[in-house]
């Protein structure tokens, strides 16, 4: 077995035992980065700093000092979560250069716990798109067949994992933005429960609904990746401080008489029949490994995304106001006054759909319509959240599609933002609803492309979110 | 002018507050300074930095709604107001809009001193509403150079400020300072800013509207900005009122506008017309969460509330028996009342702290052109010197001498008037030789006295404290010199 | 509810799309112009299903949980990355950020 096709939690293991060395393993993973180039999954690498950190890593290994899941473990994070001395791009023209002087929070714990960043991953420009191709860094390809798309906006971290270019990554899910392109590779993606994981850091999209989660090659890593990031941080305000929780401890091959939910309108409609077909098998296999499963109707469904789309452009129109061209970042060439400074910078350092939905999100905002619109839709989100809220009293989990199709052909929606959006339905309600979701894989289409399926659970439910996954998985793969 | 017209004005009040640090962030609000010595990612607003909100920001704006007799809301939260400009960071400012922590206060002013003719007791107070107060953070600083650039400065960019909301109650510029004096005071008093017009730490905007006399409907109101002395207001509210009359009378319509004061040519300029009014789109911050206030907290807050102006002034009259207008100087200034009274504490007797500050203290701070908030003298310093004259150690012209010096270094008074040498002259022995080196030679005054002119008994004591320097207590010179003078001439 | 969309169309004009622009700070040619204003049409039309619901005494859903009072005291923490952040602006003078010459309207 090569060393890139290990998980994080079995390399560390290695590591620990003496048998391999943390500067091997990042060899390996530079070689892979290599043999994989043309995917263009990173926009930055630092194999310098990589090496040197692996030496500090490996030394405090050696001392005992170092003895969690991941220590000595490479990883990625997506490239808009600041990294203190390596640029952080949100894969936009505006930010090309920005060198931010602060870690994340999350870079940071992961660092503490033994991790070794190599590098920043590829995605749709300021995480607006679902496909990776907004980049300004060029598109992201899907290693199962380089054709299609890997999904998006965490398109780089997801392919990275997916084509053992790095053993986790870290994406971000503002409305699907992790579940999805880790749907359409065929690993595994997590999006906690809104406040579960500091923010601190990312780079705003719409704070509302941000989540940094992982990405990774099964459940036990995700489950390991979460422990390590997730707890209060003093400097998000909207960071919640929770009991310690021990997510490595739900991982259990159990799932008697967990009752799990199916909306059923979830599976009418826009949905592609293989995937289809292939949720409706996950739920047999939970059922003979004991749950209890049954369709629901989870109310207001059809207004998910338009909610969603409102709300994260509002926000988003304002979170990128600050990319003016003042105080860090690009600055346009020729300008006369302030005005012409601004409009340049910003015109011609967002790409297209950033702009339309920095748009759409000003027009929303806009006097005279705020009522109508942004305010309705924050109403709209008090009544999602209520028919989740109702279903959880129903049921432990929620089981659904992650997309009604697999990956489409590179090249084939950009420009057409309207004829992606509906796809979202299945993911922007636990954005909205601020609840955690996992994508694990569950099969592959007729064309070789992998399908995910997704489990919900209430606020705060990793746990159970995290048991069942894992049962799911030790049974497929018992079954294949 | 042919009609009679009245005047109705609201204020806007920028009040920044007095906190180490910034709003949503741990930099320093130190003034001064080097120039963005005091930043930080998220008062810089770079990407991935987020608020987090500043607790004595929230105390501080509760106890100036409870001062100023406003409710303090249960609930209450930040939105953002979303516009342009390089002194912004973000470009968007973090205030409060639909939720702000306090509404509906007031303030009475002080029934006085307006002209008319009933007293004090036959008045009402007029009472000025207060609609709201919110918190947000304040923009950085432009500078601008001679090539055509502007520089910004985000040392302030963040510092906290409150910002008080009146309602159109005043009607000229009288009350507005009225109001003003006595809402500067109570923050002052409760040490939540020093309330500084010409440093900015407080920002007074103007409404103003005019109407006919008895008009049922307020007229359109003007802004008036860049008012930064009580004089500017003064003069912009009758500058802008005569200038509003002008328009009317001449058929015209006053404009809803925004205009800013030139002190130096006495006259505002339009800033911005409602037409292009800024749609600011504001909506709720998701980066902070909201402010949940219970009647535990407002009750804290309400117990740390000081005692005020109106209060002190009571007990300074009952309790050290201190004259009306005495008492009114001394609480002029939280700064003056607190060194009065720490001064009282440490033992010396309250009418003579009293005395001491009513005179020395306000004729040297005039003379300086200091507030008493520079006093540098401390009140242990103040009440030695009192020990010393009470005790007769110096008489007073030597204390006054050296309160001059105090004041400039606040020297300790005990070890000065000791190494100075300038105790009075208790030694009788030497006081005797100095009267009868006097008496020799003086023998036509002493010649006088015997012919009856007692007067003279003055000139010999004051030539007697000449020739101890002013150092001997007169009394005592006065005493011994009439001893000497009556006695047979062969004993003296 | 098909009478809203046509009145939506016509809401999306010229004027909604300069104005936007300008309070996006978005400079936009003439054929982005049409472009967007197909595009904003689109979008708002799509969003507008949202006003189909009664929504009427429900209260718009800002922050989440039920959780306030979140606060820092009032300490100074000096952050030492200064030098790198001015280092970062396009345009810097003596520890300054540089714009072009604004009126100043403080």
């Amino acid at each position: 077995m090569q060393i890139w096709d290990c998980t994080a939690v079995e390399l560390s293991e290695q590591i620990k035992q003496g048998k391999l060395k943390v500067a091997e393993v990042l060899e390996a993973v530079y070689r892979r980065i290599e043999q994989t180039k043309d995917l263009n999954c990173f926009i930055t690498l630092d194999k310098e700093g990589a090496f040197q950190r692996a030496a500090k890593v490996q030394e405090q290994i050696d001392k005992g000092e170092l003895t969690g899941p991941l220590a000595g473990v490479p990883f990625a994070a997506k490239d808009n979560i600041c990294t203190k001395g390596m640029r952080t791009t949100c894969a936009s023209r505006i930010l090309e250069h920005f060198v931010p002087a602060y870690d994340a929070e999350v870079i940071r714990r992961l660092e503490e716990a033994g991790g070794v960043l190599i590098g920043k991953t590829n995605m749709d420009e300021f995480a607006m798109g679902s496909t990776s191709e907004t980049s300004y860094f060029g598109a992201v390809k899907n290693p199962i067949r380089p054709e299609y798309v890997p999904g998006g906006s965490s398109g780089g971290s997801a392919a990275a994992v997916a084509a053992g270019a790095c053993m986790y990554t870290l994406g971000s899910d503002t409305g699907g933005s992790i579940r999805q392109p880790a749907s359409h590779c065929g690993v595994v993606g997590l999006k906690p429960t809104y406040g579960r994981v500091s923010r601190y850091g990312l780079v705003a999209h719409a704070c509302a609904l941000d989540q940094i989660g992982p990405i990774t090659r099964n459940v036990t890593d995700c489950a390991a990746v979460l422990s390590a990031i997730c707890g209060y941080d003093e400097k998000d305000s909207t960071s919640m401080a929770r009991p310690e929780e021990d997510f490595m401890g739900a991982l259990i091959r159990d799932v008697k008489g967990m009752r799990i939910g199916i909306p059923s309108n979830y599976l009418d409609g826009i949905i592609n029949g293989e995937v289809k077909a292939a949720v409706w098998f996950v739920a047999r296999q939970l059922e003979l490994a004991g749950a209890v499963v049954e369709q629901f109707d989870l109310k207001y469904t059809e207004y998910a995304v338009p909610a969603y789309y409102t709300i994260a452009s509002a926000e988003a129109s304002s979170n990128l106001e600050r990319y003016d061209g003042i105080k860090y970042g690009w600055r346009c060439e020729d300008y006369k006054d302030l005005q012409s400074l601004y409009r340049r910078t910003r015109s011609e350092g967002f790409g297209a759909e950033v702009k339309r939905r920095i748009m759409l999100g000003t027009f929303v905002l806009s006097a005279g319509y705020y009522e109508d619109y942004y305010l309705q839709a924050l109403k709209v989100r008090a009544l999602i959240k209520q028919a989740f809220d109702e279903a959880f009293e129903k049921y432990d989990l929620i089981l659904a599609p992650v997309s009604p199709k697999t990956a489409p052909k590179l090249g084939e929606s950009l420009g057409h933002p309207l004829k992606l959006y509906p796809d979202d339905v299945y993911t922007v309600s636990a954005n909205l609803a601020g609840i955690p979701a996992i994508s694990i894989p569950c099969g592959e289409d007729s064309k070789g492309l992998p399908i995910g399926v997704q489990l919900m659970a209430d606020c705060f439910q990793e746990k159970k979110l995290l048991q069942a996954a894992y049962t799911y998985e030790q049974e497929r793969m018992g079954y294949e | 002018m042919s009609k009679e017209y009245q005047t109705d004005i609201g204020l806007e009040v920028h009040v920044e507050l007095a906190t180490k640090t910034k709003i949503f962030c741990g930099c320093s609000t130190a003034f001064g300074g080097e120039v963005n010595a005091h930043t930080c990612p998220v008062c810089m607003g770079m990407p991935g930095a987020l608020p987090v909100l500043n607790r004595q920001v929230v105390e501080h704006a509760m106890a100036v709604g409870l001062a100023v007799n406003c409710k303090i809301m249960p609930y209450s939260a930040f939105d953002r107001k979303n516009y342009f400009y390089p002194d912004n960071p973000q470009n968007y400012q973090i205030s409060q809009l639909y939720h702000p922590i306090c509404r509906d206060g007031y303030l009475e002013l002080d029934a006085c001193d307006d002209g008319t003719e009933e007293t004090a007791e036959e008045k009402v107070p007029k009472r000025v509403r207060i609609h709201e107060i919110h918190m947000e953070e304040d923009a950085g600083k432009m500078h601008h150079d001679s090539s055509g650039n502007s520089l910004v400065d985000y040392n302030r960019a963040g510092v906290p400020l409150i910002e008080i909301v009146t309602k159109p109650d005043m009607k000229d510029a009288g009350e507005v300072i009225a109001f003003l004096e006595k809402l500067r005071l109570r923050i002052q008093y409760l040490g939540a800013s020093d309330c500084k017009l010409q440093e900015g730490s407080m920002r007074v905007d103007v409404n103003l509207s005019v109407r006919e006399m008895g008009a049922a409907e307020l007229g359109t109101r003007t802004e008036m900005k860049n008012l930064n002395s009580f004089r500017s207001i003064r003069n912009a509210i009758a500058s802008e009122r005569e200038r509003q009359i002008a328009l009317l009378e001449q058929g015209k319509e006053v404009l809803q506008e925004t205009r800013r004061w030139d002190e130096d040519l006495e006259m505002s300029f339009v800033m911005r017309s409602k037409e292009d009014a800024r749609d600011y789109r504001y909506y709720p911050d998701s980066d902070l969460k909201p402010l949940l206030i219970d009647e535990a907290w407002i009750a804290r807050v309400h117990e740390a509330q000081p005692e005020f102006r109106e209060e002190k002034q009571k007990r300074y009259r009952q309790q050290y028996d201190i004259p009306q207008y005495d008492a009114e100087l001394l609480t002029e200034s939280k700064a003056m009342a607190d060194f009065f009274e720490e001064t009282v504490s440490l033992g010396a007797p309250a009418k003579k702290v009293s005395n001491w500050l009513m005179t020395e203290m306000f004729r040297m701070l005039k003379e300086r052109e200091l507030d008493p908030e520079d006093i540098r003298i401390s009140p242990k310093h103040l009440a030695d010197l009192i020990d010393l004259t009470t005790r007769q150690v110096i008489n007073s012209t030597v204390a006054k001498e050296v309160f001059a010096v105090m004041f400039d270094s606040d020297a300790d008074p005990v070890t000065y008037v000791e190494e100075k040498g300038l105790s009075m002259e208790n030694d009788e022995g030497a006081l005797r030789q100095t009267i009868e080196k006097v008496l020799a030679e003086n023998p036509k005054s002493v010649q006088d006295y015997y012919n009856g002119k007692g007067r003279v008994v003055g000139y010999l004591v004051g030539q007697t404290m000449k020739a101890t320097h002013s150092k001997a207590n007169p009394t005592s010179i006065k005493k011994m010199l009439m001893e000497m003078l009556n006695l047979p001439s062969d004993n003296r | 509810m098909t009478n809203t969309v046509a009145c939506n169309k016509s809401m999306i004009d010229e004027y909604t799309v300069e104005h936007v622009g300008v309070l996006a700070q978005l400079e936009l040619t003439a054929a982005q112009k049409r472009q967007a204003r197909e595009d904003m049409a689109g979008m708002v039309a799509y969003v507008e299903k949202l006003r189909e619901l009664n929504t009427e005494g429900i209260e718009p859903l800002a922050h989440l949980f039920p959780v306030g009072n979140v606060f820092r005291e009032d300490e100074v923490m000096v952050f030492d990355g200064r030098k790198e952040m001015l280092e970062g602006a396009p345009q810097c003078r003596d520890n300054l950020y540089v714009v072009p010459r604004t009126i100043d309207e403080a």
